[in-house]
């Protein structure tokens, strides 16, 4: 059974957002790492806009590649260097590392994303 | 089986030599551009004639091949190669071709292309093929290419979009997303067919066309493809034709007359032309009689790999008009017969008429065989190679999380297919009484379980030289 995190906000695509101000971290879910198997290669964007809904990253695993998709339209202002070199934090600690950092450019898209409690019931479907 | 896992480097002793140049050769003056010598003698093996002979035996031995055994890898078409084809390329008339000889010196190879050209054609209902393309993938952007200059030359230049059905092989996104079109996925319905409710909102103006692989990934006839067809020209698109999947239709069913457009062939599948490592590949495209005079669309300067396809003219020749269809249908009732002696014991998670191929949802694990959940279609097909066959297709299509693919081929008899089915239900029964036995497995392959996250996140891929 996969972990969720209290506190987070989940999009459909299985990535999670932790805000901080006017910053949101986005990171991957433990559903979304378990699918995909042993993490391989993190694909990070460059500093730049994104928006909600966007592709603005890739994972690679054994099994296969998934596009990473922006739960928030905004600027990244920094991303998680570490996965480059360690791709598999995001395995051992899913919700321990963020891979981007995002400048909100619309803070009412937080209310299209799921909590904790629907993200569950999204994943036990 | 021995194991052998030396590189040809690792056997190198300074000074060895499998031959001797004469005194006259090596003192010979090169006239050449001081500038283009070379100041250091490149790395190379210095081995002796019986070194390299035993190195590459040796490695062909830790092969596995459809001379070796049963190879039953779904989507891939392994079929037998019969000998006859490699005894035709190597006549010494084709075998000393070379591509930039003078036209009027190579009729006899134009001969074979016009004449693979008629019968192909006639395969498949389309009006004409080009060689060019060396495989599938390359064939299937030259068919977009095509597909994209059409629309360009009506002016229609809004047409953007690609339809690709979530079953595809993953080559079709990738080969649109290269030519510069948009995907847009249509969605299976519950049979695992493209649900033409699904597909019907998603055209319009903007769609350039659809790609389709017939029967699907899951080896099933897309029985609603004359109305798919209808819909997308009916919306202006176009419909392109992935032939991976054209072994089981071989003589019954032609795509031209199902309403597709283009299409590319993949001869070293349906037309037993070597592949898996054992040789290149070769993806013709054809075209509708309308999309002709696009053919010229080029991603090669050359006739593609000439000697797969003469082995492939080699095939059609020897099987004739009067078999072709046998070996679609011999495939056919192959695979439907491993999956209906098998639907025990692996989860059937579609149960309709297969084609060529069928997709198991890996082991049955209904309560009733305490155990058997542990074990996965990994597990499976790792436990498989120690009974001496070639894993299935594994993990794909990506509709099921367990999925074990399986494609015999007409290629073989019914005690082949009887012995891989008992091997099946016996390692169904040992993932129900000791799973651990499928978690170690391979017990008797060289090596075991490979540690591919490793290699994937830390790859080696170059020999350096340590001394």
């Amino acid at each position: 059974m996969s972990k969720v995190q209290e506190g987070l906000l989940y999009s459909e695509s299985h990535e999670w957002v932790r805000v901080e101000g006017p910053n949101a971290f986005v990171g991957i879910s433990d559903f979304a790492q378990e699918e995909m198997g042993d993490i391989t290669y993190v694909d990070l964007p460059d500093l730049d806009n994104v928006l909600k809904g966007e592709e603005f990253g890739a994972l690679e695993s054994v099994k296969a590649s998934s596009d990473l998709y922006s739960p928030v339209t905004g600027t990244v202002s920094e991303r998680n260097l570490d996965l480059e070199d360690a791709p598999e934090l995001l395995n051992e600690d899913p919700y321990g590392n963020w891979i981007i950092r995002v400048h909100l450019a619309n803070p009412a898209e937080l209310d299209d994303l799921m909590d904790a409690e629907a993200y569950a019931q999204f994943i036990a479907k | 089986m021995r194991y052998y896992d030396k590189l040809v480097f690792e056997l190198s002793k300074p000074g060895r030599s499998g031959f001797s140049l004469s005194q006259e050769w090596a003192d010979a003056p090169l006239d050449l551009d001081p500038a283009l010598l070379r100041v250091e003698a490149p790395v190379l093996p210095e081995v002796s004639e019986v070194d390299v002979v035993r190195h590459y035996t040796n490695l062909s031995q830790m092969n596995f091949g459809v001379d070796t055994g049963f190879y039953p890898l779904g989507s891939c078409t392994m079929k037998y190669n019969p000998k006859i084809n490699e005894e035709i390329a190597a006549l010494p008339a084709f075998l000393g071709l070379h591509p930039l000889q003078d036209p009027e010196t190579v009729k006899g190879a134009r001969t074979v292309l016009d004449w693979t050209d008629r019968l192909l054609a006639e395969i498949t209902g389309m009006k004409h093929f080009t060689f060019k393309p060396c495989a599938g993938a390359h064939g299937e952007l030259t068919g977009l290419m095509i597909l994209r200059e059409y629309h360009l030359s009506r002016g229609d230049e809004g047409r953007t979009k690609v339809i690709v059905p979530d079953s595809a092989h993953g080559t079709n996104p990738a080969s649109a997303a290269v030519c510069g079109l948009e995907i847009v996925e249509v969605k299976s319905n519950a049979a695992g067919l493209v649900d033409v409710e699904e597909l019907k909102p998603l055209l319009g103006p903007d769609i350039a066309g659809i790609m389709m692989t017939n029967p699907n990934t899951l080896g099933l006839f897309e029985k609603d493809i004359k109305e798919i067809a209808a819909l997308v020209h009916g919306c202006g698109g176009l419909l392109y034709y992935d032939g991976a999947n054209m072994n089981p239709l071989l003589g019954a069913v032609r795509p031209g007359d199902m309403g597709f457009d283009i299409m590319h062939l993949n001869l070293h599948k349906t037309f037993s032309t070597p592949h898996g490592g054992g040789g290149p590949g070769s993806g013709p495209v054809g075209v509708a009689e309308h999309l002709v005079p696009f053919l010229g669309v080029s991603t090669s300067g050359f006739h593609g790999n000439f000697g797969v396809i003469l082995r492939a003219l080699a095939y059609i020749l020897m099987l004739g008009k009067q078999n072709v269809h046998l070996a679609g249908r011999l495939a056919t009732l192959n695979a439907n017969y491993i999956k209906e002696c098998l639907r025990d014991a692996y989860k059937l998670p579609i149960d309709s008429v297969c084609k060529h191929e069928f997709v198991f949802d890996g082991l049955i694990d209904d309560g009733a065989c305490e155990g058997k959940a542990g074990a996965t279609t990994l597990d499976v097909a790792k436990r498989l190679l120690d009974f001496g066959y070639h894993a299935p297709t594994i993990y794909f299509p990506l509709l099921f999380h367990q999925a074990l693919m399986i494609e015999p081929t007409e290629t073989e008899s019914k005690e082949t297919l009887d012995d891989f089915i008992a091997v099946m239900h016996k390692i169904a029964e040992e993932a129900a009484a000791d799973p651990n036995i499928l978690h170690a497995a391979p017990h008797n392959a060289p090596i075991s379980r490979p540690d591919e996250t490793t290699a994937a996140r830390n790859p080696i891929l170059k020999w350096e030289n340590e001394n």
